[in-house]
Order: structure tokens, then C-alpha cells, then sequence
């Protein structure tokens, strides 16, 4: 009988070892890995963030580091968020040039638009791109750039250009074209904009003001 | 070693006998939702054979050390291993394919004719047999994948290849082609329901074939004897 005990505990402890042993070699397996690729993987998050960001706003706009220049900032209806968002300062020789703004239109035809918005100092649209979307697919998908240019058309507006009435897909009496069958995805769209812009002429003061001191000692000092 | 009979008995079996998608039916989840056209099709056709290539390489390997009791484990184990090292590799060195495949690479673990195959055959079999298995299997299911693939692309929006710039550069886009230019779309084909029905179809297509196959096999019979 104690054998037989005996003999099912090293039978359980055998499995155990044997089941270790595969689990640390794919855990060593998965750190060798992601030790060779992450750098690269890093680098490409950043770049494709970098070329996202050059996509709304021109990098002819600035001179400093935008990615660098990241901030969050509190949920803000006008923003449609409800967790803290990021945005990112462009300056151009120190002056304040313009700001990228992550804001989301709520009411999409199944959920939230993620947007990117550009707005350069004087308050106007340099670009907007959807980021993510649930939209129908060969219907309300073609708010993505990838899809067609409809997204374009908001380049150069501001809050008052054109006059907030007209503000709204041209089925609505707005100047924005909409595909016929599907409204309420650009509707969204342009109403989320509008707000973003307004968002930005209420904090321009703040996004204007001088960086914070650490961010202007020259580089050179903060090297080791 | 591996006789070419072994080997073309495995590649039929894969291919046609059991086709994980028209005849075992397993791992649909993937199969359903990235056949929207051909190159995604294509792209998690390949990367699921990729995968099951490694795994049963490696569960057949480490057969004679893995005791009965948790070997279901080991190869769950062995599999996810190898699903995120390709994972992060693909992250790394195609980045703009990682984009497409993007939630489907790391689902490729829960796929269950990974398992199943790691399971039924490489548990028992020779690493080269494993192999070849493996390989056949992942290209009937890549087969059937790029031929939904291709019903739903053409049905959806007229096109084939439409994607094909996200995995070789903007210079691909001239592979793009354009079958039925001025094509309005048929929006359902795109929708997972076109998933479901193009399957369907092929399903009854496959079987339509075979039963036919069969008659005739029946109906030489007697002209035999």
C-alpha cells in the first residue's frame, strides 16, 4: 500500500519536472526572442507613429520633437474621450505651430471613430485620419484614407470657415459630401472634428504658452 | 525515411481526404473572418502552415519525453511558444503584414487544428512524416482560404489581390486586379454572412463532387466483374 502511494508520488513529481522543464524552455525560448526583436520592434512603432502624426500635421509645421512632445490630457466632452487622451505640441524655432489632438466621435454608425486631428496655431484643420473604426466595411469605410480621400476635405477648415450652419454633410445643409446610404458615419465624423477644433480655440492659451523650463535647457546639458 | 507513396498519401489526405476546411471543419474562426480576399487569405493561410510546420516538427521531437497524462499541455505550450516567437518576428521584419494579419497571428494558438494535428499525428508519428502532415494540412486549409477568399473578393467588390500593397509596397498596387471595373459591390459577400454562405457553397460543391465520384465508382463495378 505505501508503495503504491509511493510510487504515484514520483509519478507526480516525474510529470511536474517534465512539465518545468518545457515551460522554461519556452519561457527562454520567448525572452531570446523578444530580446533580438524588440528594438526593432520599438524603432517601427515609432516610426509608424511619426509618419501618422506627419500625416495631419506637415512637418514643414515644426522644428521640434514631436513624439517627444507627447502630453495627456483629461477626458474632455468636446473631445468625445472618456479616459485621458494624448496630444502633441509642435513648435516651430520655440514659437507655438500647431497641435495634434486624439479625439473620438462617439456616435458612429456601430461605435466609437478614433481621429487624429492636426490644427496648426491659427486654428485651421492641417489633416485628419481615422485611426480606428468599427464602421461597415464597402460602406461607411470610407472615412479611412486608405479607402478614398473623403477624409481631405477638412484641410484648411476652421471653427468659423465655414460658418458653423453649415458645419455638416451636405445632406444636412453643410458643405462636407457624404456617400449616399451612408450619413451617419461622416456625420459623426464632421461633428467630431468641429468639436475638436473647438476644444482647441478654449485651451490655445494654454498649448501657446512657453515650454516648461526643462524642456528648453539645451540638449547638451542634459546629456551625461 | 519516407516512401513517395507515404508522402503522396499524406498530401491527399491533407489536401482532399481531410481538408481541415471542407471536410474536418476545424478551425473556421480564422477561416470565417479573414477571408475577405485573397491576399489576407493568402498571408494567415501561409503563417498558420508556418506554424503548424514548427509545432508538429517539435511536438513529434519530444514525443518519447512527454508522458500521456500532460501531453495535451506541452503541446498547448509548444505551440503558443512558437505562435509569438513568429509573432514577434513578423512585428519585427514585415511589419506591414504584422498590421493585416494583426489579431489572427496570436489566435493561430487557439486554432484548433494545430492542436489537433499536433495531437492525432506528430504525437505518433516520425518528425520528417509530422512535417510533411503539418504542411499538407495548413495548404488545404490555405487552398480553401484563398479560394473563399478569392469568391468573396470578386463577389464583394470586383476585385482580386486588392490588398497586395500592404504586403509587397505602394508598387504593388498595379498587381491589383480590376475583374469587373465599375463594379458596384455586393456589400453581404464582404460581411462575415458571406463567409458563411461562400463556405456553404463550397462545402456542397466538395460533397456534390464526391458523391458523384462515388456513383461513378459504384456504377463500374459490375462491368468490372
Amino acid at each position: 500500500m505505501t508503495s503504491l502511494i509511493h510510487a504515484d508520488l514520483r509519478n507526480a513529481l516525474r510529470t511536474g519536472v517534465i512539465l518545468f522543464v518545457f515551460a522554461f524552455v519556452g519561457t527562454a525560448m520567448l525572452a531570446f526572442t523578444h530580446d533580438r526583436t524588440e528594438p526593432t520592434i520599438t524603432r517601427g512603432q515609432l516610426a509608424e507613429k511619426r509618419a501618422l502624426l506627419s500625416q495631419v500635421l506637415p512637418a514643414s509645421l515644426y522644428d521640434n520633437d514631436l513624439l517627444a512632445s507627447q502630453q495627456s490630457v483629461p477626458p474632455d466632452d468636446l473631445l468625445g474621450t472618456r479616459r485621458p487622451s494624448a496630444l502633441w505640441l509642435a513648435r516651430h524655432g520655440g514659437a507655438f505651430s500647431g497641435v495634434v489632438l486624439e479625439a473620438i466621435a462617439p456616435d458612429g454608425y456601430s461605435g466609437d471613430i478614433a481621429l487624429l486631428i492636426g490644427i496648426d496655431a491659427d486654428g485651421n484643420v492641417t489633416g485628419v485620419r481615422v485611426t480606428a473604426h468599427r464602421e461597415t466595411p464597402g460602406l461607411g469605410d470610407y472615412i479611412e484614407r486608405a479607402k478614398s480621400a473623403w477624409i481631405d476635405q477638412f484641410s484648411g477648415k476652421s471653427l468659423m470657415n465655414p460658418e458653423p450652419k453649415h458645419w455638416k454633410v451636405a445632406k444636412d445643409g453643410g458643405v462636407f459630401d457624404a456617400r449616399a446610404g451612408a450619413t451617419i458615419t461622416p456625420r459623426a465624423v464632421v461633428k467630431a472634428v468641429r468639436s475638436a477644433l473647438d476644444y482647441f480655440a478654449r485651451h490655445r492659451a494654454a498649448f501657446a504658452a512657453p515650454p516648461p523650463a526643462k524642456e528648453a535647457t539645451p540638449a547638451k546639458e542634459k546629456t551625461p | 525515411m519516407m516512401t513517395m507513396d507515404e508522402f503522396r498519401g499524406l498530401f491527399h489526405n491533407g489536401l482532399i481526404k481531410q481538408n481541415t476546411g471542407l471536410v474536418q471543419l476545424l478551425g473556421l474562426c480564422p477561416l470565417l473572418a479573414i477571408s475577405n480576399n485573397v491576399v489576407n487569405a493568402l498571408s494567415l493561410g501561409l503563417a498558420t502552415m508556418l506554424v503548424m510546420a514548427a509545432s508538429s516538427g517539435a511536438v513529434s521531437g519530444v514525443r518519447h519525453f512527454v508522458p500521456n497524462e500532460i501531453r495535451i499541455p506541452v503541446f498547448v505550450l509548444i505551440i503558443a511558444a512558437l505562435v509569438t516567437v513568429i509573432d514577434l518576428a513578423m512585428n519585427a521584419f514585415v511589419h506591414p503584414l504584422y498590421l493585416v494579419l494583426g489579431i489572427f497571428i496570436p489566435l493561430i494558438t487557439t486554432n484548433c487544428i494545430v492542436l489537433a494535428r499536433a495531437d492525432a499525428f506528430a504525437a505518433k508519428n516520425h518528425p520528417l512524416h509530422s512535417v510533411v502532415d503539418a504542411v499538407a494540412m495548413g495548404l488545404g486549409l490555405t487552398v480553401v482560404l484563398v479560394v473563399l477568399g478569392a469568391i468573396r473578393e470578386l463577389a464583394g467588390q470586383g476585385t482580386l489581390l486588392s490588398s497586395i500593397d500592404l504586403v509587397f509596397g505602394e508598387d504593388a498596387k498595379q498587381f491589383v486586379l480590376h475583374v469587373l471595373p465599375g463594379y458596384e459591390g455586393f456589400l453581404l459577400a464582404i460581411l462575415p454572412p458571406g463567409a458563411f454562405i461562400a463556405l456553404g457553397l463550397l462545402i456542397a460543391a466538395n460533397n456534390w463532387y464526391k458523391a458523384r465520384a462515388e456513383q461513378r465508382v459504384r456504377a463500374a463495378v459490375p462491368v468490372a466483374a
